[in-house]
């Protein structure tokens, strides 16, 4: 789970590390009264950012200094809705302008060729360090970090020498980096970056920025939920999550099921290899069943995939390993008749495709059931290209 | 000989007295592996049956090496409780421990990782997240069905489980003499590149197929290796070309950020090294068999 900036370092607050005062607004009124809340405190400039869980704010327009609470209402009120690669602005962070001497970044992450983890930190840091990593190489260290031993006082300092930080920031900046590797490993993050880290005119180490990922495998040690954002989730993919179905939605018109994230996602491809044939055919969603397969998740399954108003036709993937496929195709022909005694009878194409253990009984299960909107087709490969035809014509009206 | 798991091979399962446990024990004995035990230390001195056949339990793996001359152990215990599971293989030096626990945090796959380079890496982990291995007709070792293939001489290296499965049943005629579920994890114990080497040593072995997906670089680190060291014909398919950035698709693994990690990249990597890259996984299918039937 990926949190936002005020989220970040609300949390970066708890284990001590050093971030500007500021306050979250949904409105620009709520903006206004931070910023007059900020004057009354003798600090008139204020910077209002958009939360969003994307980079790129800055060079977007998403964050804007402001001269008082005029200017901060003003300020956010362009910034509230704007669109930001795809994500809508709902709330600002409203907080104090720092006065700005220099321009650091530092991260935590998975080292994932090391089977550890890692610290990149630079001198040069800010919007373009994708840039300088790229460009200039040198000037962006990566350190190693063993994860039985951790980053000690001594460790941090290590890393902000190797990143060339200079000498006035660097009991600062150990100090910050040590604490940033406490909110890494406590909070079981697999990211926690700042960019960026700065040092102040009057000589402090602060976190300008936050960015933190946690792990969703630790979320039966860790409370991760109250960083849960509902409102940003699809509403077909939040209804998929309470049903416990692996659900994402994509933007095309062929609904898919299958088992096994590799071989789910495989399908999507093949679909949209097929797709090309008919005008560019996608996939409509991603959505992985598991291993069980049984009648009621197979319903359910139909029926988060049918209720994208998108979908055309529906491909069923299935390759039976442990679970044999004259189950999920008694699963199948429950589903339908679920739906139908729900008065949600299916009315797409669903083209079906049952290989591995028992597929022979399965095909002939599905056959005997003789429902006249399940299609079986032999190969994967085959599947695809009938469900995308006939997404094709469901689109055309043909 | 196989790779990592031959008929020879003896296993115990650590969280033997659980459901997951049970029920893919006794699933492993009707493949033919030997079952010689399982650990629970609540329930040592007990005995558990598997399909028919009584196993004993003990405290720990160590008891359970010394008691039945196990040197292969697969792990079904919850997430919680993997890290330790682990670590206490690793400790009592058992030759291979197979991780097939889901939703294992990264932090604590990384210790135990730590953990076993630090004790000299005398234990082989596969996994976590994984479907384990199969050597058909010799043995098996955690969940992949036994009756999808036969035994022959191709080695399959995956990072997905039913991946897996679809492409040992589409060349079930021609066979495995090994196949390895790796897992699609971030972080991960035995990695493509080290089966690479080891199919690449192993004289039952003729062609490998390397299956795959979006996220971390692993498949551009295997095409280098293939390029420097691997002499048999290696056959790849990569799955998620058409995944949306920034989204997981089930696998933690399987993410991409940013531009490294994409599908497009590691077919390039691949075909650059003169592997052959099947569009789907009947064509990559389809390639092996080629290059089967023409020797």
């Amino acid at each position: 789970m990926d949190l936002f900036e005020h989220q970040a370092k609300e949390l970066f607050a708890e284990y001590g590390v050093p971030v500007p005062r500021g306050k979250v607004a949904h409105t620009a009124d709520e903006a206004r009264a931070i910023a007059a809340d900020f004057a009354v405190a003798g600090v008139p400039r204020v910077v209002v950012k958009a939360q969003v869980k994307t980079g790129g704010r800055g060079k977007a327009g998403g964050v804007k200094v402001a001269e008082g609470p005029d200017d901060a209402e003003q300020k956010a009120s362009q910034i509230l809705g704007m669109d930001i690669k795809g994500h809508t602005v709902h709330k600002v962070l409203v907080e104090e302008a720092s006065d700005i001497a220099q321009e650091y970044y530092l991260s935590f992450l998975l080292d994932r060729a090391g089977r550890q983890f890692m610290s990149i930190c630079s001198v040069q840091g800010g919007m373009e360090i994708e840039e300088v990593a790229h460009t200039n190489p040198d000037a962006v260290a990566r350190i190693g970090i063993d994860p039985l031993a951790g980053v000690d006082r001594a460790a941090a300092t290590e890393i902000v020498q190797a990143g060339r930080l200079p000498a006035e920031a660097v009991a600062g900046a150990a100090e910050l980096a040590e604490r940033l590797w406490a909110v890494f490993s406590d909070e079981d993050a697999t990211l926690v970056e700042v960019n960026p880290l700065i040092l102040t005119k009057d000589g402090r180490v602060v976190a300008l920025d936050g960015k933190v990922t946690l792990d969703d495998n630790a979320s039966f040690r860790q409370d991760h939920e109250k960083f849960a954002d509902p409102g940003a989730t699809d509403p077909i993919e939040a209804r998929a999550k309470a049903k416990h179905l692996n659900y994402v939605k994509l933007e095309g018109s062929v609904g898919i099921i299958g088992n096994g994230a590799g071989l789910v996602m495989s399908t999507l491809d093949v679909v949209a290899y097929a797709g090309e044939e008919f005008g560019g055919v996608r996939p409509a969603n991603f959505l992985d069943i598991g291993g069980g397969a049984s009648a009621e998740v197979m319903a359910n399954g139909l029926d988060i995939v049918l209720s994208d108003p998108s979908v055309r036709s529906v491909l069923v993937n299935v390759f039976g390993g442990i679970t044999a496929c004259d189950a999920v195709a008694n699963g199948i022909v429950s589903a339908i008749g679920i739906l139908a005694e729900q008065g949600d009878a299916v009315r797409h194409p669903i083209v079906v495709r049952l290989d591995g253990n028992n597929a022979a009984e399965g095909r002939r299960i599905l056959t005997e059931a003789n429902i006249a909107v399940v299609e079986q087709v032999g190969t994967m490969d085959d599947a695809a290209r009938r469900a995308a035809e006939l997404a094709s014509l469901a689109s055309t009206g043909a | 000989m196989a790779i990592f798991l031959t008929a020879q091979s003896r296993v115990i399962v650590q969280g033997i007295t659980g459901s997951e446990g049970r029920k893919h024990g006794a699933r492993m004995i009707a493949a033919g592996t030997k079952v010689v035990g399982g650990t629970n230390p609540r329930k040592a001195g007990q005995t558990v049956d598997l399909g028919g056949s009584s196993v004993p339990v003990f405290g720990t793996v160590g008891e359970a090496m010394a008691q039945t001359g196990a040197d292969v152990s697969v792990v079904f215990v919850p997430p919680a409780g993997t890290k330790d599971a682990v670590i206490e293989a690793v400790d009592a030096a058992i030759p291979l421990v197979i991780v097939i626990t889901e939703g294992i945090p990264v932090h604590d796959t990384a210790e135990f990782w730590a953990h076993a380079c630090s004790r000299s890496n005398s234990t082989r982990i596969v996994g976590p997240n994984c479907p384990g291995v199969a050597s058909p007709g010799k043995s098996n070792a955690g969940i992949i069905p036994a009756d999808i293939t036969t035994e022959g001489r191709i080695g399959l290296v995956s990072k997905s489980g039913t991946l897996t499965y679809q492409m040992m049943y589409e060349l079930r005629d021609i066979g495995f003499s090994t196949a390895v579920g790796i897992g699609g994890d971030p972080i991960i114990g035995t990695t493509h590149i080290d089966c690479l080497e080891a199919f690449q040593a192993d004289d039952e072995t003729d062609a490998i197929v390397m299956i795959g997906e979006i996220g971390g670089d692993a498949e551009e680190r295997a095409a280098a290796y293939v390029e420097a060291n691997v002499t048999k014909p290696v056959v790849a398919y990569v799955a998620g070309f058409t995944a949306p950035e920034g989204k997981t698709m089930g696998h933690a693994g399987a993410i991409i950020s940013g531009s490294a990690g994409t599908a497009q990249a590691k077919k390039e990597a691949l075909e650059k090294v003169g592997v052959k890259v099947g569009r789907t996984p009947s064509e990559t299918a389809r390639l092996v068999s080629e290059i089967m039937r023409s020797r």
